[in-house]
């Protein structure tokens, strides 16, 4: 599972925000992750960081460079195709959860995976009920999303995540919302979900104690990468 | 399995703001409800409105104008000098249309034509006592004149086969009353020509213009001739009504030339109802279309709000796979779903308002086969209404879905 051809790779990224002034937010980032990597992104607030994972995620596409994902370059990709990608290869785990709250546990779950239209709503829902026992949440599926404790309703968006088997897990301050108990639990989550399924995983923090964990830390600042 | 999982959250969606989705779709349903109502019911009216003069008016009347030959004799006998000829007068008689059955039976392989009645009109006094009214004595064939024309609707007493009986005759309403006559009763007429005559009076005939049934009467073909003194093929008028009444111009115009006849067509002698009847149609359909754009506003309003409450739940439908083009799926759906529901409900409302209305009773002098209001039923409208629900839900939900699918999603998981 490990080594072989990076599965993100960026060249060249550079960004700037225009408004109210000019900010060169990213300077020529380069940097690759291969398959099977935990990897953490830290650095001081306004160093660029969530910027970057933002590039990487392909929902930002106002930017110079390159960016490769399995190997495929995102460069000039449409939107839908843009979409495809997100929806086929990329889980996401927020500060936030961003559960849609007129859906069930389960049925926030299955939405990126009925998108994907793989399985049969049927194979969908096992899938998703598979991954919430393996959270520990599958007692909460049918309940509305609003009805779960914020530590719950996080592990029901790793859950979401990890619905379509992901290329990449990508995180931003997926534990920045938590108390320690819940951010333990998260980290521990993730921590498993490397080592014993060989998942990949990109994660923003400003935790130095979650990133001193973590299999590689790329640190930021002013929109370098200082260390990787 | 795409298609379906979008409504399927559009559907969700609006469930949970079930309150605000309902009101909406009222507001489709009334703008719907009214269009069917008020449409139906103007053309109802609009039908009785033009029946009045239309049903009973033939699509093309033959009949010869009493009027000078257009090429007096002498102008034929030499054409290299000038003639003139002074004091020129009508000759007697020419009202009469020669050949008339030949011209009836070609009339009749016309297939364009639904049916010949003809007619002979007499000129009459009517004497009350010492006094003399005057009249017009229709010589109709009953059974033909009822089948294209109407005639039974319009007859209040007596019955259609009294009028094949010998010396019978209907009168109109107004006439009647101002001889003080009534059906059973004999009345007597003076012909032009000074001959006296004794009718029954079989019937009364109410057309609801009341110039119209002072002086109009009706009576057989056979009785009229009589009255006239004239053998059974005198017949002055060639009533035609045919399969399209649109083609009634260019119809009379060709028979003209083939019959040698004058031919009036309906759409020459009434054209004030076409006017009336666009105007009317005008307005109700006005009137609907400002209800549904009303009801499109609101619409408009219930999805925007919606789709500001919904920011992150768009960002993150965008975030894990979902494109714009879906998110505007999901919000154009949002907005047919309450435009097909409340168009249906508005539909169902509109017919029954429909029936109701059409069981208020409404009598009226005029119209003595009318005893409720009209109402038109017909099935296009509720083509029409449920295209125009359709249309007005699309248009209020375009642009709200239109601003939900550029949500740019890092814009608002950022902004957290």
């Amino acid at each position: 599972m490990s080594n072989g051809d990076p599965i993100i790779e960026t060249r060249g990224i550079a960004k700037s925000f225009h408004d109210p002034v000019e900010v060169q937010v990213l300077k020529d980032v380069s940097f690759a992750m291969r398959r099977g990597e935990f990897v953490s992104i830290v650095g001081k607030s306004g160093c660029g960081k969530s910027t970057l994972l933002y590039i990487l995620s392909t929902m930002d596409t106002d930017h110079a460079g390159d960016v490769l994902i399995d190997g495929e370059s995102m460069t000039g990709l449409p939107g839908d195709r843009l979409a495809r990608v997100r929806n086929e290869k990329i889980g996401f785990v927020f500060q936030f959860h961003y559960l849609l709250p007129e859906f069930t546990v389960l049925r926030n779950v299955m939405l990126p995976g009925l998108k994907l239209g793989l399985h049969t709503a049927a194979e969908v829902e096992t899938r998703a009920m598979d991954r919430l026992r393996m959270l520990g949440i599958a007692d909460q599926a049918l309940k509305l999303a609003n009805q779960l404790s914020g530590g719950q309703k996080q592990r029901v968006a790793i859950a979401r995540a990890l619905i379509n088997d992901p290329l990449i897990i990508m995180g931003d301050e997926p534990t920045g919302n938590l108390d320690s108990h819940n951010s333990e639990i998260v980290f521990d989550i993730f921590r498993e979900l490397s080592t014993e399924r060989g998942q990949s995983l990109l994660v923003v923090t400003h935790d130095d104690d979650f990133a001193a964990r973590t299999d590689r830390i790329i640190e930021m600042d002013d929109g370098r990468i200082v260390s990787a | 399995m795409g298609w379906r999982l979008l409504i399927g959250i559009a559907l969700t969606l609006l469930r949970a703001r079930l309150r605000q989705s309902i009101v909406a779709a009222a507001s489709v349903m009334f703008g719907i409800a009214m269009f069917i109502t008020l449409t139906g019911f103007m053309s109802g009216l609009n039908g009785l409105l033009d029946g009045l003069i239309l049903d009973r008016t033939p699509h093309i009347r033959l009949y010869n104008e009493i009027k000078p030959i257009a090429v007096q004799p002498a102008q034929l006998a030499d054409s290299s000098g000038h003639v003139f000829v002074g004091s020129i007068k009508p000759k007697e008689g020419l009202e009469r249309i020669r050949n008339a059955s030949a011209i009836m039976d070609a009339l009749g392989n016309d297939a364009r034509v639904e049916g010949v009645a003809p007619r002979v009109v007499a000129q009459v006094f009517f004497n009350v006592g010492t006094t003399e009214l005057p009249g017009v004595v229709n010589g109709v064939d009953p059974l033909e004149e009822a089948r294209l024309f109407r005639f039974k609707d319009y007859l209040v007493q007596g019955e259609l086969r009294g009028m094949l009986q010998a010396n019978s005759i209907v009168l109109g309403k107004t006439l009647a009353e101002k001889m003080l006559v009534d059906v059973g009763d004999v009345v007597q007429l003076t012909t032009a020509r000074g001959e006296r005559f004794l009718l029954k009076v079989v019937g009364l005939y109410q057309s609801g213009i009341a110039d119209y049934d002072k002086v109009q009467c009706y009576a057989s073909m056979q009785n009229t001739q009589k009255i006239l003194g004239e053998p059974s093929n005198y017949i002055t008028d060639i009533a035609v009504k045919l399969k399209d009444l649109d083609e009634a111009p260019e119809v009379a115009e060709e028979y003209r030339g083939t019959f040698g006849l004058d031919a009036l067509d309906i759409r020459t002698a009434n054209a004030q109802f076409e006017t009336g009847t666009t105007v009317r149609n005008i307005i109700s359909y006005a009137t609907s279309i400002v209800l549904l754009v009303v009801a499109g506003f609101g619409i408009y309003n219930i999805l925007n709000m919606m789709i500001y409450e919904k920011l992150d739940s768009i960002a993150i439908l965008k975030a894990t796979g979902f494109s714009g083009g879906d998110v505007r799926i999901i919000f154009i759906g949002l907005s047919l779903i309450i435009g097909i529901s409340g168009g249906a409900v508005g539909l169902a409302a509109g017919l029954g308002l429909s029936v109701a209305i059409h069981h208020v009773p409404f009598t009226t002098q005029a119209l003595p086969a009318v005893k409720t209001f009209p109402v038109d039923f017909s099935a296009h409208r509720y083509v029409i209404g449920i295209v125009f629900a359709l249309i007005t839900t699309y248009v209020a939900g375009f642009f709200p879905a239109r601003k939900a699918s550029r949500v740019d999603p890092v814009q608002i998981i950022r902004g957290k």
